[in-house]
């Protein structure tokens, strides 16, 4: 009974019983039919919005101001250069992931430089930097559509004991993440950072290489997830990563994390990753419009941040 | 001249410089013509990037700017153009939800960017359902308005310097704009001072509202057709706008002339660009960089005025 109590609350408890709710609608709706494929869907759609979102819950943790606006063009160059690397080769698929983290490595390293050197607010140096990206990623890209190598396409689309592959890389992925931010030195200071900056420098954290190694892996996250959702959907296309941008910052806050940073958690960011998908296909099955849809996640975002509340303001 | 002074004239001179390239590239745009067409697209752009920087001055930002302008736009190419009266409505209406999200978030203390990101797919869905498809019809007024020729100045200048003059006037010359900007600074010795925090944050927004709904209007006075991603690039202009301008994040340090002129640097980004006959992939590109550029020139400016013993 205590457990129970307890569970409730944890911040993130909410986004699950609302993933549960949605899904659970919609199949009372169809009548039973499509429970497994909608729950595989999800899960498939759901893994790409979880890893960009782990690397923007970093960022955010950091403290007010701390945030990555580059993911999207930072997952359409690492796909576009990778998978015009690899040329369909299917044996070239290492090293064209090795360029895919090179290029995340790159971008995170570029916007901490831009926030030191210039000591300008995060969300304009990533500002900034996403313009660069982004026309290198349409210069390179030419508005093809690159076709990824077809055991990488075999890989993401196919699953294992009926959970998608994606899926399963994302969870490890989000393990990893719950270790370093709870367990580990690394993720004390990105939380102690967060909570205080001055606190933190004069407690002898190292402030800049942690924010720096954030950034970086920030910017690594994002390429990882721009190059499986190409492979996923078939090649690397330059809008691919708009709707990250938005969803990257929605699934951190719907997953309770503090958008004040200094206070965030894992799990949330898969129950609310889940929940937007869900959300999205329960007003397809119910039969609403792309309008209604788009609405109906606005005010669900709002709706739930209110309700969060806000501790500390976030610029 | 003191770094300050200097700091103060760097948009001004970093758009300076951008046209003395282009002129000197294309001596054919030195003209009554040439000027129109390199800064028609600069007058939406410019009071969108007003807008923003009302909602900077009182220390928030706004990320629904790109989809509340494209909104106004498809209202514009539909309603206010069909049934005037019912569009007007609609677009006042429009800058009272304005005012009430800037009362949600100061009341919930809320952060404005997560807000302002909730509200982008609210006006993105209403301007997906008022046109489904790119189409409709520009006012003929407002098209009238963005093709009427003065004599002497072309259109797009004149309309700038109006958009600057206005929001100068209004921001930093009025009552209106000094307790906005103070509420940006110093939140509580506004308060303190007898004004009520949530009225004038709501007066700020409504008042982004406004600005933003005539740069939709004027967008589709341009573009005589609207569609519901047209402005979608406006919330990330509008920022680097008022950033390039010398406007600052915080501390309610906005510069409404220098975000017109940032709003104009952006533009002429691109054009310039074309006339080095470089790739327009590289266009955004270039916008970032000239971001960049302009925030190092800062930098160094401040670094001396510190060398100086400030």
């Amino acid at each position: 009974m205590n457990n129970v109590t307890l569970l409730f609350h944890k911040p993130w408890i909410w986004s699950f019983i609302a993933v549960l709710s949605a899904w659970v609608a919609t199949i009372i709706f169809t009548g039973g039919l499509g429970g497994a494929g909608l729950a595989q869907a999800a899960l498939t759609f759901a893994a790409f919005s979880v890893i960009v979102g782990i690397g923007q819950m970093f960022v955010i943790t950091l403290g007010p101001g701390n945030i990555d606006l580059s993911i999207p063009a930072t997952m359409t160059l690492s796909a576009t250069l990778a998978l015009k690397f690899m040329n369909t080769d299917g044996a070239l698929v290492l090293p064209g992931l090795l360029i895919a983290l090179g290029v995340g490595l790159a971008v995170g390293t570029a916007n901490f430089g831009l926030i030191k050197l210039l000591k300008i607010p995060p969300i304009i140096a990533t500002l900034s930097s996403s313009f660069l990206i982004q026309s290198t990623a349409i210069w390179s890209n030419r508005g093809l559509r690159i076709k990824p190598p077809e055991v990488l396409t075999d890989f993401t689309t196919s699953s294992v004991l009926g959970v998608p592959n994606v899926a399963l890389l994302s969870f490890v992925l989000a393990v990893a993440a719950y270790f370093i931010l709870m367990r580990s030195l690394f993720g004390r200071w990105v939380l102690a950072i967060g909570q205080n900056m001055r606190a933190a420098r004069l407690a002898g954290v190292p402030v800049d290489g942690v924010r720096f190694s954030t950034y970086v892996l920030c910017g690594v996250l994002a390429a990882v997830a721009g190059f499986f959702l190409a492979s996923f959907s078939g090649g690397a296309a330059l809008n691919m990563g708009t709707e990250y941008l938005l969803t990257s910052i929605a699934v951190v806050v719907i997953g309770g994390s503090s958008v004040a940073g200094g206070n965030s958690n894992v799990p949330g960011i898969w129950g609310a990753s889940l929940f937007l998908f869900l959300v999205v296909s329960m007003l397809n099955t119910f039969g609403v419009g792309a309008g209604v849809r788009l609405i109906m996640t606005g005010l669900i975002i709002i709706a739930v941040i209110t309700l969060a509340g806000g501790r500390k303001s976030m610029k | 001249m003191t770094s300050d002074r200097l700091r103060q004239l760097l948009p001004a001179f970093s758009l300076a410089v951008l046209l003395i390239s282009v002129f000197y590239i294309q001596p054919r745009t030195m003209s009554y013509l040439g000027l129109n067409l390199l800064f028609n697209l600069a007058v939406p752009i410019a009071l969108a990037t007003i807008a923003q920087m009302l909602i900077i001055a009182v220390n928030d930002l706004d990320l629904s700017m790109g989809a509340f302008v494209s909104f106004v736009a498809c209202v514009a190419a539909t309603y206010l153009r069909d049934t005037p009266l019912l569009g007007v409505l609609i677009l006042a209406g429009a800058i009272g939800v304005y005012a009430l999200v800037g009362i949600l978030i100061y009341v919930r203390n809320l952060p404005a960017i997560v807000v302002t990101l909730g509200m982008s797919f609210v006006w993105g869905g209403l301007a997906v359902l008022i046109l489904p498809s790119p189409g409709g019809a520009a006012p003929d007024w407002a098209r009238w308005l963005m093709k009427t020729k003065p004599p002497g100045i072309p259109m797009a200048i004149v309309a700038s310097i109006l958009i600057a003059g206005i929001a100068h006037f209004l921001v930093m010359r009025s009552s209106f704009g000094v307790v906005i900007r103070g509420v940006g600074g110093n939140e509580r010795s506004v308060e303190r001072a007898g004004w009520s925090i949530l009225w004038v944050r709501a007066a700020a927004y409504a008042s982004a509202g406004f600005f933003a709904v005539l740069a939709g209007i004027l967008l589709v006075g341009l573009t005589t057709a609207a569609d519901a991603n047209i402005a979608l690039r406006y919330t990330l202009l509008s920022i680097a706008g008022v950033i390039l301008g010398g406007g600052e994040f915080t501390g309610g340090r906005v510069s409404p002339i220098g975000a017109v002129i940032g709003a104009l640097t952006l533009t002429l980004a691109g054009s310039f660009l074309s006339f080095l006959r470089i790739s327009s992939d590289w266009q955004i590109g270039a916008q970032g960089a000239i971001l960049i550029i302009v925030l190092a020139l800062r930098v160094l400016l401040n670094r001396s005025k510190q060398g100086a013993g400030d």
